[in-house]
């Protein structure tokens, strides 16, 4: 029998190591002589720093600094230098110290550096800043009319709209069905359970060896040789574990550019963690406003489709995501406009943040084509199946792949949607009001340029590795299973190493691009190695595979043997003893098949559907119930897959009914900034979820045929969950989150 | 965090003369909340005083068959106990409604009593709390105040009290034991917790070197008509937007004795015993009951913006607490 590991359910081989402490996070490196910083946070929104005295903080026993603007280090002039791989390309980076300026709340505007933390900590709160305020704006609506329309993308990847296809003013006039509605969605804060941290160790030969919080040590690695002048020989970057990131360690932040400030300055190695008060002055997923104009025949045909958004980007980078776009993706329509405006306002730069764009954009028309279904009477289902999309009309590509049929069809059946009732306000469980809804999710499939290495050692122990991270997706057990499955492995005789600016690069570790882009990377890098066993395998005395080619042979349970013929095998052992005693290495780099591509767009597609009870006095919502299916090509590993889409279907419900940072316009300040007030859902907001993967078969994608799976769960929820809303109450919730006065 | 000196105390009056002879000396119970207040510079004492070698984590019946909860009882054997569960079932639900379980395994009775105010302003010492720090102003009247208060406010301060166990004990008529230099003394629950009025820094009328030593709770704990309410943004771990704790007795379909406090709207449980006995007792148990009730309580409720929807979700928890009070006999 053959053991195969791909799609199966393998636990996390990193497990272990998390759940006994083994595991090392950024913070808990340590290093002799380590000294503790603290950052001192600023107060207002806009303005200067008029003076600063750290006088009483250095009286403090064990005060070793405090940097300020004033006493800062020599630090890079040109805002090139500041932009990392993830930046928006126009704007000017902020540089914390770098002058006395201040553009957000909670901008760093000191480093207290100490012997012990409790003293760095101590010194921070006694460091004395007066300000000069200038007048700030956090208030979205009030400064919608400054927005600006996007033009052209400033980050890979992220695209302005397309022009306008057909006539969308002309469609709407005619059209016999018009909806024409704004949809709202809040400021969310990234908050992973680990906080964000860096631990600077100070070599004897003056070099860096960096711990740090971070999706890409390349991208670390980059950030602070331009800024701080070393070459790339002098830092190396490590980040074996990282506790959650979601998009907000995509970016270096802050506490990676002022640990290696002080640690440079001192020469001594730093450590430096941030509070969870301080994530809330990091990137968050911008605050949106989305009008929509459907117009459609009385049948619910889409004629005409308007989005125009605007979304909150800071007054120093003009950062956008795509929001706009999905609406002309998701179905077939011959008359789209879209456009993505900016609002420049006095907070910190945004950033991506789970399904960055997607999340609101498609909750947007998600819940404008639930209208569209009350309007026009039809059930919300088959009016997504009328209005099929067969091919991407944005980009006027062919799908590599789209069950998302087969999504509605088979979470519908599970979800038992025939039972649902039209009319809102039907069906009731003791003082609530039951409601179903659903929703369709979109998101993309890119493969992106990575490299990989891998080593059979003469023992059979086989290693690989690529500088990509595990933001806890479960990329070590993915790359275990590829490379298992490659060289006919069991999962004991693979080593994953990542996180590593030492080890070959591989792209940012987001947008649903890892398993694509590092497994076909893992993948080549073992098919080169097998062929060179194979070459040794077949050059044995007797070999069965003496006249087999390397396609006509499979690895399979530490065996070489013929396909056609399983019982003419070279074990892996024998092969190896062949070879002259070394390792066997191989190093690849891959990159997506152009020319195979050539035509086609790449995404995942999900249906998701929910069911919810609001308590009608109080306006309270359970959700009871989820069904997702989800259509992302290969399945690596399937448990980790069905967690991605749990985590992503949680992450849903705190975003339809609970999430938001929420700003003191006053005082231009994220108030709530802390986990007992920030609300995400705690186990009792979690009741049935189910999750669905339907076959999807993609040759086209990527040599492996899979699709990322980080994004697609939560995208779509919070749709389902508010159309289930108003199936339950008739109310219709156009701004998140839906707490409780939004429905009494 | 400043550094502070950390005493054991072995006795209470050695414990309450420390605290009384040094200026900035706070006692510290579970430490759930202070601890937090410490580390966000809320609070700076320059000296802890741990009570918990104290022995007060007793629970005993007393003579008037009341019940006593020792200052140091955790939340989590207080609701568990079988005397309070069984007898105080509305106590038990309010504990359980509180905090996550590792908190009420660490939180004492006492420092329930004394946990200080969730507003986000008070938490936040880049920004003005007329709480924190007297003078400086009020952010949260046209700012961020979902969770506040909307009765017994004050120019100064709309800030409410967090507490879940402590609307019960308002709704019981609990009292509160106490000990200090000039000794011991007994505080009526309604009178522990103040309206913040122009010293919104103060939050209870026990003096500063006064220890709790316990909470007494009578011998009536409306075991056969309760009911704990908590509206809240989700289904644990949340302070409450509105609870409301109500005790019936019920004889004939008359109500005979009621109790029922609020969380959520003031700077302290909210109850009248005057309209409980005006509008419940002798009254039909019944929804007109209900709502003339409500009214009375309610009267006068102001919202700041965006708590105004706690105008609407009061009454309504009000009177859902009455009625499944009423009704929970039916039921069992």
């Amino acid at each position: 029998m053959n053991t195969h590991l791909i799609g199966t359910d393998v636990n996390r081989i990193d497990g272990p190591a998390k759940v006994s402490g083994a595991a090392k996070y950024a913070g808990e490196f340590f290093a002799s002589d380590m000294l503790y910083a603290v950052v001192v946070s600023g107060a207002i929104a806009h303005g200067e720093i008029a003076s600063i005295d750290t006088h009483k903080a250095m009286k403090v026993p064990g005060a070793i600094e405090v940097f300020t603007h004033k006493n800062r280090p020599h630090l890079a002039w040109f805002d090139k230098s500041y932009l990392d791989e993830d930046a928006p390309t126009d704007g000017k980076p902020l540089r914390p110290l770098y002058d006395a300026s201040i553009h957000h709340s909670g901008q760093p505007i000191a480093l207290a550096v100490a012997e012990s933390f409790e003293a760095a900590r101590y010194m921070a709160r006694l460091v004395h800043v007066e300000y000069k305020a200038f007048t700030h704006q956090t208030d979205m609506t009030m400064a919608v009319q400054e927005a600006k329309r996007i033009e052209k993308s400033n980050r890979t990847g992220i695209e302005p709209p397309p022009k306008p296809r057909g006539n969308s003013a002309e469609a709407y006039a005619a059209a016999a069905v018009k909806l024409d509605k704004t949809y709202h969605s809040p400021t969310e804060t990234h908050n992973p359970m680990e906080l964000f941290a860096t631990t600077v160790v100070y070599n004897p030969d003056d070099t860096l060896t960096i711990y740090d919080k971070t999706q890409s040590v390349s991208n670390s690695q980059l950030y602070v040789t331009n800024i701080f002048g070393f070459s790339k020989s002098d830092v190396r970057v490590e980040s074996p574990f990282v506790g959650g990131a979601f998009g907000s360690a995509l970016r270096p932040q802050y506490q990676l550019y002022l640990a290696t400030l002080a640690a440079k300055a001192l020469k001594r190695s730093v450590r430096l963690t941030l509070t969870r008060d301080q994530m809330f002055t990091l990137g968050h997923r911008p605050e949106t406003l989305q009008e929509i104009r459907i117009g459609a025949n009385t049948n619910g045909d889409l004629q005409s489709l308007h989005n125009e958004t605007m979304q909150a980007t800071s007054r120093y980078e003009n950062y956008f995501e795509v929001i706009a776009n999905w609406s002309g993706l998701s179905y077939h329509c011959d008359n789209v406009t879209m456009e993505e405006k900016i609002v420049a306002m006095d907070t910190a730069t945004p950033g991506d943040m789970r399904a960055p764009g997607a999340a609101q954009g498609v909750w947007a028309i998600e819940t404008a084509m639930d209208e569209l279904a009350v309007a026009t009477g039809r059930d919300p289902v088959e009016l997504r199946l009328q209005n099929y999309a067969e091919k991407d009309q944005n980009h006027d590509k062919k799908y590599s792949s789209k069950e998302l049929k087969a999504c509605y069809q088979q979470a519908a059946e599970r979800f038992r949607w025939s039972e649902r009732k039209s009319t809102p306000r039907t069906e009731r469980r003791g003082t609530s009001l039951v409601g179903r809804g659903m929703a369709g999710g979109v998101w993309e499939a890119p493969q992106l340029p990575a490299a990989a290495k891998a080593t059979l050692a003469p023992d059979g122990t086989l290693t690989v590795a690529s500088g990509t991270a595990d933001i806890g997706t479960g990329t070590y057990t993915a790359m275990a299973i590829l490379a298992g499955e490659a060289l006919g492995l069991p999962l004991n005789r693979v080593i994953v190493k990542l996180g590593d600016t030492e080890l070959p690069v591989a792209p940012l570790e987001g947008g649903s691009w890892t398993i694509a882009s590092v497994g076909t990377a893992v993948t080549e890098a073992c098919k080169a190695v097998a062929e060179k066993i194979f070459k040794l395998a077949a050059g044995l005395d007797h070999s069965p595979l003496k006249h087999a080619s390397f396609k006509e042979v499979e690895f399979v349970n530490e065996r070489i043997s013929l396909i056609a013929d399983p019982s003419s095998f070279v074990t892996l052992q024998a092969a190896l003893a062949a070879g002259d005693g070394k390792p066997i290495e191989e190093k690849t780099k891959s990159g997506p098949n152009l020319l195979k591509q050539h035509g086609y767009k790449s995404y995942t597609h999900s249906a998701v559907f929910a069911e919810v009870e609001v308590d009608e006095d109080f306006g309270t919502v359970s959700v009871c119930r989820v069904v997702s299916a989800i259509a992302g090509g290969r399945i690596i590993n399937h448990e980790a897959a069905r967690n991605q889409i749990i985590g992503g279907i949680v992450w849903g419900i705190g975003m339809a009914l609970q999430e938001q940072s929420e700003t003191d316009h006053q005082l231009g300040r994220i108030m709530n900034h802390n986990l007992a007030e920030y609300h995400v859902p705690v186990c009792a907001d979690v009741h049935d979820i189910e999750v669905i993967f339907v076959k999807e078969d993609d040759d086209i994608v990527n040599p492996i045929g899979a699709k990322g799976l980080g994004e697609i769960g939560l995208v779509g929820v919070a749709a389902a969950i508010g159309n289930a809303i108003y199936n339950a109450t008739g109310r219709r919730v156009r701004d998140l989150p839906i707490t409780l006065d939004k429905l009494i | 965090m400043n550094n502070f000196e950390y005493i054991r105390a072995d006795d209470l009056s050695g414990a309450a003369r420390f605290v009384a002879s040094h200026g900035q000396a706070k006692f510290i119970g579970g430490g759930t909340n202070l601890v937090d207040l410490m580390k966000y510079a809320v609070e700076r004492p320059t000296a802890l005083v741990d009570l918990n070698r104290l022995k007060l984590r007793d629970i005993t019946v007393l003579p008037d068959g009341g019940v006593r909860i020792g200052a140091l009882v955790t939340n989590s054997d207080a609701a568990y106990s079988p005397v309070v569960s069984s007898r105080y079932p509305l106590l038990s639900r309010a504990i359980l409604a509180g905090a996550s379980a590792q908190l009420r395994n660490k939180a004492t009775t006492s420092g329930n009593l004394l946990q200080r105010t969730r507003c986000v302003y008070f938490y936040d010492t880049a920004v003005p709390c007329n709480k924190r720090e007297p003078g400086t102003g009020c952010p949260a009247k046209e700012g961020i105040n979902r969770s506040l208060a909307i009765l017994g406010t004050s120019v100064e301060c709309i800030a409410t009290h967090p507490s879940d166990m402590c609307v019960a004990m308002a709704a019981l008529g609990a009292v509160v034991q106490v000990t200090g230099p000039t000794g011991d003394r007994s505080i009526l629950f309604a009178d522990f917790h103040r309206l913040p009025g122009d010293h919104p820094e103060i939050d209870s009328t026990l003096a500063k070197d006064e220890i709790i030593t316990a909470v007494d709770l009578p011998a009536t704990g409306f075991a056969k008509n309760s009911a704990y309410i908590k509206v809240r943004d989700r289904q644990s771990y949340a302070f409450a937007l509105i609870s409301v704790a109500a005790g019936l007795e019920v004889v004939d379909g008359l109500i005979t004795k009621a109790g029922v406090a609020m969380g959520g709207v003031a700077h302290k449980p909210w109850r009248s015993a005057q309209l409980e006995q005006q509008l419940l007792v002798g009254k039909p148990a019944n929804r007109d009951t209900w709502h003339a009730f409500q009214s009375a309580l309610l009267a006068g409720a102001q919202g700041y913006g965006e708590n105004d929807f706690k105008l609407k979700l009061a009454p309504v928890t009000v009177v859902r607490a009455l009625e499944q009070a009423a009704h929970e006999g039916d039921q069992a």
